[in-house]
């Protein structure tokens, strides 16, 4: 087997061990109030830094792309109307397409 | 969800848990949802398969890593550090160490999802970002379970077709970044813990001191370990208001 496949197999058996363990956790542990707020608040943490490391970052640099920006502009202002979430994503990627084909970019 | 909460009068708060009314919804929205997400998400992963050819993995490697470790993250860490001239080491101990950010999520979905002797091991595959953020925006628990699974399979689907189409340069064809769909991955996630921090201020605070510790120190670390870090703001807000929401919070 060559070393990349064994690269391939480590990172597939460690990714899948990762995801495995979070769901195995003893429900006792998770009894405490404080254990269980970080797991409450731990997915919008995640999910809050991951959306604006998407939106505003290419690799380790900063990428303020206009078309995706503004997409991200967007999809507040049909959040703050109350807009159902396909339409969120709908209005988002439109606007970033739009501009796109605009030749803004 | 935006959706349901603004449909059913819902209170916003402690969106996941509670138990009460489902929402008068025609459509089964955590479908719908969920496999719009799958699909729009999905296509991306025509980008990774491309760029795993391009650092010198094989199409089946590139596959096998889409079909088994399933974690976009982790896979574009390992494909980056081959192309960039790394050791392969370094490559997998770096996936790996973004895959623990599944590990996270997974200490929450448990209690919703409670999978059971071999479920546990295939719902265990789908606890990634998308599958995350679909589940917990639902009203109940059914329909948590319902978003999981429509997301789970309708993205894991897409992503394995994607990488084999992207690995055989479908990519050429056309870029999904012309269709805006670099915008739906961070605009969804947005839009899914919207209620969340519409509900509570140490979710906005939590949520704002994330933003900040990721982008503030995107360029000096790793690409992916912000993200991870950005957990400490969760630890932050977990000690300074312990038990908010925990009233309301049991079942």
């Amino acid at each position: 087997m060559s070393a990349t496949w064994i690269a391939v197999l480590a990172t597939a058996a460690g990714c899948y061990a990762l995801k495995l363990a979070g769901l195995t956790v003893p429900q006792r542990l998770l009894a405490s109030p404080r254990v269980r707020r970080f797991a409450e608040l731990v997915p919008v943490a995640l999910l809050a830094a991951l959306s604006a490391v998407q939106a505003a970052t290419s690799g380790q640099e900063f990428a303020l792309d206009p078309a995706r920006l503004a997409g991200m502009g967007a999809a507040v202002a049909a959040l703050l109307l109350r807009a159902p979430f396909l339409v969120v994503i709908v209005v988002a990627a439109g606007t970033a397409a739009l501009l796109r084909v605009a030749g803004i970019s | 969800m935006p959706a349901q909460t603004t449909d059913s009068e819902l209170p916003p708060s402690d969106s996941t848990e509670a138990p009460t009314a489902t929402p008068p919804t025609g459509a089964p929205r955590p479908v719908r949802d969920g496999v719009t997400l799958g699909l729009a998400v999905g296509v991306s992963g025509i980008a990774f398969g491309a760029a795993a050819v391009s650092s010198g993995l094989s199409t089946w490697q590139a596959c096998a890593l889409s079909l088994l470790a399933f974690t976009g993250a982790s896979q574009f860490a390992l494909a980056g550090v081959m192309a960039s001239g790394g050791s392969l080491l370094a490559g997998t101990a770096g996936a790996i160490l973004l895959g623990s950010r599944n590990t996270l999520y997974g200490l929450r979905l448990a209690d919703i999802l409670r999978p059971k002797g071999p479920r546990r091991l295939l719902t265990a595959l789908g606890v990634i970002d998308e599958t995350t953020a679909m589940t917990l925006a639902q009203p109940d628990l059914a329909s948590s379970r319902t978003a999981f699974k429509a997301t789970f399979w309708c993205l894991y689907l897409t992503w394995n077709l994607a990488t084999l189409g992207g690995a055989l340069g479908a990519g050429r064809i056309g870029s999904p970044q012309a269709f805006g769909l670099d915008v739906v991955g961070p605009a969804a996630f947005l839009a899914l813990i919207w209620p969340r921090l519409k509900a509570g201020g140490t979710e906005r605070l939590v949520a704002l001191a994330a933003v900040a510790l990721a982008l503030g120190t995107s360029r000096v670390l790793p690409v992916g370990v912000p993200v991870i870090l950005a957990a400490t703001a969760a630890l932050a807000g977990a000690l300074a208001s312990p038990a908010a929401d925990d009233s309301r919070a049991s079942q």
